[in-house]
């Protein structure tokens, strides 16, 4: 697993993670303060931020001795594009749905005075 | 959800669930329900829109009506891309239907398109495809809207809405 997508993938599966990334998005916070809400060891704490840290989503800063844990936010973005990618396939397929859709009008209008028109059958 | 009754789809939006592995997609359409559902169920109406641009799409078997089945081809070149599943329900504004990229037969998305009527010959789409497990949805997109950080979906949202993307 060596893409970043995947490693950020990978470090947000676990829900205990994705807890800690939501609570360092409002702000930085020290490994204690990120420990207090869980019934976890500091320790164990420690672990998450590591994954975290290795997939690049956290950093430690030296701030003389509080050492807050921060959001790298940009790697967010990463994620973000990847959704995008898909949303935008979706709307190309609805933009020719659209085209679609529009002939199909035209098409109703312009027979409607010969053929009745098929409202409500869908085949 | 981040549905109002206010909000206009005019592009497609999506959004992750956050308990089940599944992906929403809403749209809205200058259309009629029953054009939009016959758009869906028509076989020769649904492949001129279904397929990637770059892609040409072949109706293998289509019977889209309640436990009715399905199987198209996209085609590129020499290379084809097929899709097959059946179809559960099929009711006047509903379709659900099974799905499957044949190149990965153990996994099976479980799709339910709702059409609503906005109004003034207007309708919206939502779509709901359920993945058999977080990591499925892994394999294609979803795994990166399984990590439900609303943060990273305000972002999104906000991007969405300034028009930027």
């Amino acid at each position: 697993m060596s893409d970043p997508l995947s490693r950020v993938f990978a470090a947000l599966a676990d829900p205990t993670r994705r807890d800690m990334v939501a609570r360092l998005a409002v702000a930085d916070a020290t490994v204690g303060e990120l420990a207090a809400p869980y019934d976890v060891s500091v320790q164990a704490v420690s672990k998450h931020l590591k994954v975290l840290e290795g997939a690049g989503l956290v950093s430690r800063t030296r701030e003389a001795q509080r050492r807050p844990v921060h959001l790298e936010a940009e790697v967010l973005d990463l994620m973000t594009k990847w959704i995008e990618r898909y949303r935008r396939q979706a709307e190309e397929r609805y933009q020719r749905l659209d085209a679609v859709l529009a002939q199909m009008t035209a098409h109703e209008q312009g027979h409607r005075t010969d053929t009745h028109p098929e409202e409500g059958t869908a085949s | 959800m981040s549905t109002t009754s206010t909000q206009r789809y005019t592009e497609a939006a999506i959004e992750a669930d956050t308990t089940v592995p599944a992906v929403h997609i809403w749209r809205d359409f200058a259309a009629t329900p029953a054009q939009l559902m016959r758009a869906h169920t028509d076989p020769d109406l649904f492949a001129r829109w279904i397929g990637p641009d770059a892609l040409g799409t072949r109706i293998d078997h289509w019977d889209c009506r309640t436990l009715g089945s399905y199987r198209y081809v996209n085609t590129e070149g020499d290379q084809e891309y097929s899709f097959r599943g059946t179809f559960p329900e099929v009711s006047e504004n509903r379709i659900v239907q099974t799905f499957c990229y044949e190149a990965m037969p153990e996994a099976v998305a479980l799709e339910t398109l709702t059409i609503t009527d906005l109004g003034e010959g207007r309708s919206r789409l939502h779509g709901l495809s359920l993945c058999d497990s977080f990591e499925a949805r892994d394999g294609m997109l979803a795994s990166g809207m399984e990590v439900g950080i609303h943060e990273g979906y305000a972002k999104l949202d906000r991007l969405l809405a300034a028009g930027e993307v």
